[in-house]
């Protein structure tokens, strides 16, 4: 889409322009000073910084409850994924290929855990497992974790595939069945590689979400200690500040990663989205407006 | 609703059932089934615990009584820093008791524990330095029920009055400044998050208001209570921020955001070790405080490792270590000694150390019940009244 | 097209040559014979999932707040009763506090409508395709780095000692007391939330065809009428969709109001007698509060046509 016949005036042109550069500063400059003070040698967190150092980088490298936080979160963020890659593709199937009663609330109801606010869905887990625990022995650990993770990472991968199935031609299929294939064949050889990298993507985003997530995850938990709890429990001990902004700045340059794979991979679909955005499925309409040439 | 009305009836029942196992494995802890000796240890130990009451070196690597621990006795610790006695209760129950193998409980707490039936009975003959306990801890009523000791004591101290030295003067002393409206610190004081801290309301009146005639601060008549909630709803716009993890307070006294309040002398001591221009006192009106005990879950699943880990912080040498970090005062008094050989005459005259009367002085944490303990009989109001007080100056905010 | 492939299903049975294909094979067809049984299979785990987990847990929320806590043992009494409830209108301390969250909450909303616009409008319809790739990454970046990190960057930067008043002492403007306060919080959130808010913003706008701005300007418009007029109205169900993220993880947080705020929300409350009290049915009766907005925010937005620029 060409913007050479932009009708707006100079002055909006230039307004909107500043305005922009504003709100991008807005958004940037925390990044930016939580990754100088991951170099500040002092344990106050005064500004300007007294030095630059590396010194807590080698501690942080030496903290075993860093790297047992980090496992529990990747375990919890895999095993989140894998939930929700496989329920969520399930339902976009469903949804995408059969008529049934209901079949409008299925999306809504995929939403609610995130659309409700946070501490609604952590509450109501937390009955659930309190509730599991007194009936059947239940109690706090990885597993709820993944439970109550998978519960709002579904909808990520939901709508990445139905999106992608949507823009898949049935023709397709009709085609692979006419050649003989069966339905096993036809999955195999021809919808899973169609919407291989939809799922890549959303499993990309659903794991992202269940990373960084502890608004409910703190009511899920119990004393299994994720990432984002490792970081809350230490940003309340005066000493572990510098670790704390160490961690932050490490997990600040490695999530540049997963965006630039998730770029890559949704750039057809000019998936430039993020976790709860990712919900948000008027980027994915705008986004293949904006694939037509 | 029939099928309601059954499915409540079994949920309940099978509460009770619950409940009944629970009592029977709790009276099997007491009595005569005391352990005689520690048996082989386990491999872990999950514990609950004040900030700066578990070191690992992580802070310090010369702070550190965790890692010798662990090297003698295999017993690897997990710590859970929690900032009120209400979260140390309710961590406690987690997991029907089994997530916790022991807290550092203060003692309005304690009786919570005990009277639930969270903690077991310790037999105090496995802790060899108990002997050397300060007299009034021995057997005190917050971790002692007729002669049953529930756990061993590790450290005590007041809620002093922090301040900033560069900022404050002259040099406070009393709690005036943080009370009256009238401060010229309104804006950059520090209370404590914790309906418990209606008890410092009470203290301030039981010193400045004799008419309302408090005499125990954890023993409040209801007009007693008002009279407390009424000060604190005074305070509430003056305070800057109601801490309950210390860097909510450490951090705006580093800033300069924040001035004055009652502190624990970790936070003191946490300051003037980044040399931050800060000073405590006990003011002249006295102050609440803490004496807070090793308890063992009743159910927990590592009861070996948590008896070495009370044995191993009664010793008079942890307790000095503890008690120069922290700043509390070590509940052994053969570690005064060595206290005073570290840090000169300031054993005695900050720490207090071995001195019963200082001990009897401070007003200790203890949960408030409906019965006063004196000849008023159940007048008073209990903690789920203060808790509902405390909310209502905490909303205001 | 049933009839179709179930044609073309039949025609391809042809003997398979091992058991396991034959199997397979016996499956697949049966599958593909009845269409319920294929949707049971793929609409099955998650409805389960859903009900039984999700709403289910809802359901006990609700059921929950209507018991209540002995103030002895500090158990959970399954009796019937609208204690909680009662107490949750008496006390004005919770209606304060739910005012409180919801005003915040709105005026979080507000600001990052206010901000979202320019940037959105400016990538949708100004900047080069180039610029307008970069800056859409721009934008969804922040969102890939931690929330609590993001958090704690402005607990720094607005303490008295931190970058804010450094800079403010820099340029001569004197210094001001932000940390910890209501206005820390109106920035934090604010910062959070932007970047869902600009993202559908960004989309709606896109998606106007440049021909009815052209048109509105042929017809003698300025570009202020034709923002007001045309530009904006189209745009509004988008702008609604946007909301309604900033508006719920407003509502729903207690980290930062602990982290970066001097004040409670309904959050820290609930929160607080989880975590602390232990007073569960009374948590569950206040989560009903944040629900019920949000819930009534979602049917207005409903009306606003939001969901249909969904």
């Amino acid at each position: 889409m060409s913007r050479d016949r932009a009708i707006e005036p100079r002055s909006v042109q230039w307004g909107m322009a500043v305005v922009t550069g504003l709100v991008l500063l807005f958004l940037y400059v925390p990044l930016f000073v939580i990754m100088l003070y991951a170099f500040n040698p002092a344990r106050s967190q005064a500004w300007p910084l007294p030095g630059l150092s590396t010194r807590w980088f080698t501690a942080t490298w030496n903290n075993a409850d860093v790297r047992t936080a980090l496992l529990t979160s990747l375990k919890a963020g895999v095993g989140a994924t894998t939930l929700a890659l496989i329920l969520g593709s399930l339902a976009a199937f469903a949804v995408h290929r059969f008529r049934f009663f209901g079949r409008e609330t299925v999306s809504f109801v995929l939403i609610l855990p995130l659309a409700l606010p946070g501490i609604v869905t952590g509450m109501a887990l937390n009955s659930t497992i309190n509730l599991g625990g007194e009936l059947i022995g239940l109690s706090f650990s990885l597993w709820t974790i993944i439970i109550g993770h998978a519960t709002f990472c579904v909808v990520v991968v939901y709508n990445n595939v139905i999106a992608r199935l949507r823009r898949t031609a049935t023709s397709l299929v009709e085609a692979s069945s006419d050649l003989g294939a069966d339905g096993f064949q036809t999955f195999r050889y021809v919808i899973l590689p169609n919407i291989a990298t939809a799922l890549m993507a959303g499993g990309l985003l659903a794991f992202a979400l269940s990373f960084d997530e502890i608004i409910v995850t703190n009511f899920t938990s119990g004393s299994e200690i994720t990432l984002p709890k490792w970081i809350f429990n230490n940003l309340r001990l005066p000493n572990q500040r510098p670790v704390v902004n160490v961690v932050a700045s490490v997990l600040l340059l490695v999530s540049l990663i997963p965006v630039y794979i998730a770029q890559r991979l949704t750039q057809e679909s000019g998936g430039l989205v993020s976790g709860r955005a990712a919900v948000v499925p008027a980027i994915e309409a705008s986004a293949e407006q904006a694939a037509v040439p | 609703m029939k099928r309601y009305r059954a499915n409540l009836i079994a949920s309940t029942a099978a509460m009770l059932v619950l409940a009944a196992c629970g009592g029977t494995s709790n009276s099997a802890q007491t009595g005569s089934n005391l352990p005689q000796s520690i048996g082989p240890n386990e491999t872990a130990l999950n514990l609950i615990a004040w900030t700066g009451y578990v070191e690992s070196g992580k802070t310090d690597p010369k702070v550190d009584w965790v890692t010798p621990f662990t090297t003698a006795t295999g017993c690897k610790i997990n710590v859970k820093f929690a900032d009120t006695s209400d979260e140390m209760v309710t961590l406690m129950r987690q997991g029907g008791g089994t997530q916790y193998d022991g807290v550092s409980a203060s003692g309005d707490a304690t009786n919570r524990l005990i009277a639930h039936g969270d903690v077991a009975e310790v037999n105090t003959n496995l802790i060899p330095d108990f002997k050397d306990v300060i007299q009034s801890l021995q057997s005190p009523r917050h971790n002692t029920i007729n002669g049953h000791h529930y756990g061993v004591p590790y450290m005590y101290g007041p809620n002093v009055l922090m301040y900033n030295t560069s900022k404050v003067s002259p040099a406070p002393t009393s709690w005036k400044d943080t009370w009256e409206k009238s401060s010229p610190y309104s804006g950059k004081i520090a209370a404590y998050d914790s309906p418990i801290f209606i008890a410092d309301a009470a203290l301030y009146l039981k010193a400045h208001n004799k008419s309302l005639g408090i005499t125990d601060v954890y023993e409040l008549t209801s007009k007693q209570l008002d009279a407390a909630i009424a000060l604190l709803k005074q305070q509430a716009p003056m305070i800057k921020k109601y801490w309950a993890a210390t860097t909510d307070e450490t951090d705006p006294f580093s800033s300069g955001d924040m001035v004055i309040g009652t502190a624990w002398p970790y936070q003191v001591s946490f300051l003037k070790s980044e040399n931050k221009p800060v000073a405590a006192v006990v003011p002249s009106e006295g102050a609440t405080g803490w004496a807070d005990t090793w308890m063992m879950s009743a159910h927990a699943q590592h009861p070996n490792c948590m008896y070495q880990w009370m044995k191993w912080t009664e010793t008079a040498a942890v307790q000095d270590q503890v008690a120069e970090f922290y700043g509390a005062t070590p509940s052994n008094t053969k570690s005064c000694d060595l206290l005073r050989q570290h840090i000169g005459a300031s054993a005695d005259s900050d720490y207090h150390c071995g001195d019963n009367t200082f001990l009897k002085n401070i007003a200790l944490w203890k949960t408030p019940l409906q019965e006063c303990g004196d000849s008023r009989g159940a007048t008073c109001t209990d903690y789920t009244v203060w808790q509902q007080k405390w909310q209502e100056v905490r909303g205001t905010k | 097209m049933a009839e179709t492939l179930r044609r073309t299903g039949e025609r391809l049975a042809a003997p398979p040559p091992s058991a396991v294909r034959r199997l397979r094979h016996a499956v697949g067809g049966f599958l593909y014979r009845v269409p319920a049984a294929r949707l049971a299979l793929l609409l099955g785990p998650i409805l389960l999932w859903m009900v039984v987990i999700y709403l289910g847990s809802l359901g006990l929320l609700f059921i929950t707040s209507f018991w209540r806590q002995d103030s002895v043992t500090g158990a959970i009494v399954q009796n019937w009763g609208l204690t909680n409830y009662r107490f949750l209108v008496q006390e004005e301390v919770y209606r304060t506090i739910a005012i409180r969250t919801v005003g915040i909450a709105l005026a979080v909303t507000v600001t990052d409508i206010v901000l979202a616009i320019p940037i959105a409008y400016y990538a949708a319809r100004i900047a080069s395709s180039r610029v307008r790739t970069l800056l859409l990454l721009s934008i969804v970046l922040p969102l890939w780095s931690s929330y609590l990190v993001r958090v704690y960057a402005w607990r720094t930067i607005l303490s008295g000692d931190g970058v804010l008043n450094w800079s403010l002492h820099q340029l001569h403007l004197g210094s001001v007391n932000l940390g910890f306060s209501r206005w820390s919080l109106w920035i934090v959130f604010s910062y959070l939330w932007l970047p869902y808010v600009a993202l559908p913003v960004y989309a709606a706008l896109e998606r106007i065809p440049n021909s009815l701005i052209e048109a509105s300007t042929d017809l003698g418009a300025r570009w202020r009428t034709t923002f007001r007029r045309v530009i904006l109205p189209i745009a509004f169900p988008g702008i609604v969709a946007g909301s309604i993220f900033a508006f719920s993880l407003t509502l729903g947080d207690y980290i930062a109001p602990n982290l970066v705020g001097d004040t409670e929300f309904i959050g820290n409350v609930i929160y607080q007698n989880v975590g602390i009290a232990n007073n569960i049915p009374f948590a569950a009766a206040y989560a009903i509060v944040p629900a019920l907005v949000m819930g009534a925010y979602l049917l207005i937005a409903r009306q606003l046509k939001a969901f249909e620029a969904l």
